[in-house]
């Protein structure tokens, strides 16, 4: 007890850090978060209700949630796959490779949108062999699949791979002496480890699809009723001055948004309780 | 392999030695313990395949689309007046907004790294916060606050002060934006080398500055510019939020992406394409600073464990 009082008093500016923190991040987002929801607690349930049960925004609902559900399962497989191909295999090329899965974090939304739109329009290097088989991306319901599956990429494979990496060898190696053949090693050891931070990154590629914007709007078209997604909405109603309008739908993605982070939250401790 | 082979040849003496049950053993082992080749290579070119699609075709296409019509036609996308002003607005910003960030990432993780309290883990929770609000949401936040119709609106408006629909409040909802990337760098980074040197330079006598300034930041250093590196790129890309509070006026409140947008708007695809290549240029050494932070490491570890 002694002991940790004295360090206590060695490290100097916890009082100065601390306060800098709480104040910042008080004044840039905790205020503000607070007072939004305030303005929307003004609100009559009646304007609420009808704001956020609308036809064309449940239609939002559908697309945004089906679309990141759809996008983040996507990336659950194909973002596990690349995790064990950079992990345990080698190949020239994988350095970058593994660089370059960062690249939807560092680019900007915008300049993805454009880029996502350019390719798979009629005209562009993807859009005109898939229109040979009669299948449109742009301006359809797909084209805001691809996009949201573009934006998640780097979660599930971020997850994924150190988990992987600190897999201990010998648990396959004992699972293979016992008479485990392959598929059943990976089945009955490896999945079961790797599980928790497949479903984090699965949680992590959601929530941020679900809230995307930039990379969306070009591909999509806007079409009402058939590819808004929910954000755009948003947008619309602001430009529009309909500030109730907005802040009800805002203020149900920002609650969704909480669940989500306590659901990540939740796992990633279970995550690393398994792997501590 | 190595270990493989040992175990295969440890299960071999159990049984009676030959050679052409050594070998088969050998072969049932590695089948038991690795994927067949065809199988590693269908995986590999699955992935490569993906990534492709995914990652490589969207930077050629912008990379493509700048230079399609040679470097004078992009140096007159550059060059263009709402161009310019965009760029430095967008300079303007980052120079605000990153200094402010940094700061804040600093002393959060000084104070979580190096000192106990209650009600940590919320804390940490609560400084990932931005990253889970939609970056529409973000905008929305502040119009409803400082907007004409917001609720300090009219008072704002009383005073002369304009915060949406121009710089200020493109700065703030950047900030919120970007708030989390350098105190998540810094933070796991700094908990992870604990604070036996800072207590060792402290007892003998320097200053917490001086301690900060010689042995905790010599340590952080790459962590430090890559959550600094990252912080900008995000703030230079970000569209969702600012898009709400900017208003659009050309030459005085388009940033960068903004005018990204406007020139795709007006089919003035191989202008867009161009300023694009300004921020995925920015991108792509961002992730190059990452792969170079994470070698450091690793050499790092490799050195610690030798």
């Amino acid at each position: 007890m002694s002991i940790t009082l004295a360090r206590r008093r060695v490290i100097p500016g916890f009082g100065l850090t601390m306060g800098f923190t709480l104040l910042y991040m008080g004044l840039i987002f905790l205020v503000p978060v607070g007072a939004f929801l305030l303005y929307t607690t003004t609100m009559s349930w009646d304007t609420f209700w009808h704001a956020v049960t609308q036809r064309q925004v449940v239609a939002s609902y559908k697309l945004s949630f089906g679309g990141s559900l759809i996008a983040a399962t996507i990336n659950l497989f194909f973002g596990a796959l690349l995790a064990w191909v950079l992990v345990r295999y080698r190949f020239p090329g994988k350095r970058l490779i593994d660089a370059l899965v960062d690249l939807p974090f560092a680019l900007p939304t915008a300049v993805a949108g454009i880029a996502l739109v350019t390719l798979y329009a009629s005209t562009g290097w993807v859009g005109q062999y898939l229109e040979l088989f009669g299948v449109r991306v742009a301006y359809t319901q797909l084209g805001v699949v691809v996009a949201l599956t573009y934006i998640g990429l780097p979660f599930v494979v971020r997850t994924v791979q150190p988990v992987l990496e600190d897999l201990e060898a010998e648990w396959e190696e004992a699972s293979a002496s016992l008479g485990a053949d392959r598929f059943t090693t990976i089945r009955r050891v490896i999945f079961p480890a790797l599980f928790p931070a497949l479903l984090t990154g699965y949680a992590l590629a959601f929530a941020r699809a679900l809230g995307e914007y930039g990379s969306v709007v070009f591909i999509s078209g806007n079409l009402p009723f058939r590819t808004e997604i929910t954000p755009l909405l948003i947008v619309a109603k602001a430009e529009q001055y309909d500030y109730h309008g907005a802040a009800a739908i805002g203020t149900v993605m920002l609650v969704v948004a909480f669940a989500m982070l306590l659901v990540i939250n939740g796992l990633q401790w279970w995550t690393s309780r398994r792997h501590g | 392999m190595n270990t493989s082979n040992q175990a295969a040849s440890e299960v071999d003496r159990a049984d009676t030695p030959t050679a052409s049950d050594n070998d088969a053993l050998a072969k049932r082992w590695r089948r038991a313990t690795e994927e067949p080749a065809w199988l590693k290579v269908t995986l590999i070119t699955v992935a490569l395949a993906f990534v492709a699609l995914f990652l490589v075709l969207p930077l050629s296409v912008v990379l493509f689309g700048a230079f399609e019509r040679g470097i004078a036609t992009w140096l007159e996308a550059i060059r263009d007046p709402d161009a310019l002003s965009a760029i430095r607005l967008t300079l303007l910003i980052v120079a605000i907004v990153v200094p402010l960030n940094t700061l804040f990432g600093i002393a959060a993780a000084w104070a979580i790294a190096k000192f106990e309290f209650r009600g940590k883990p919320i804390l940490i929770s609560l400084i990932d916060m931005p990253f889970a609000i939609s970056p529409v949401v973000v905008g929305l936040i502040f119009v409803i606050l400082f907007g004409s119709q917001g609720w300090l609106g009219p008072w704002l408006a009383a005073h002369d002060l304009r915060i949406i629909f121009a710089v200020p409040g493109i700065v703030i909802v950047i900030a919120f934006g970007t708030l989390p990337f350098i105190a998540r760098e810094l933070i796991p980074l700094m908990q992870q080398q604990g604070k036996e040197e800072e207590e060792a330079s402290l007892t003998l006598g320097a200053s917490g500055f001086k301690t900060f300034w010689h042995v905790t930041l010599p340590n952080i250093k790459w962590g430090l510019i890559y959550g600094i590196i990252l912080c900008n790129a995000r703030a230079m890309g970000e569209f969702g939020a600012v898009a709400v509070v900017s208003g659009r006026i050309r030459g005085e409140t388009n940033t960068v992406p903004l005018h990204i947008e406007v020139l795709y708007n007006e089919y003035m695809f191989t202008a867009a394409f161009a300023v694009s290549s300004l921020l995925t240029g920015l991108a792509l050494v961002t992730i190059a600073i990452k792969s170079v932070v994470e070698w450091q490491d690793e050499r790092r570890q490799r050195r610690a464990a030798a």
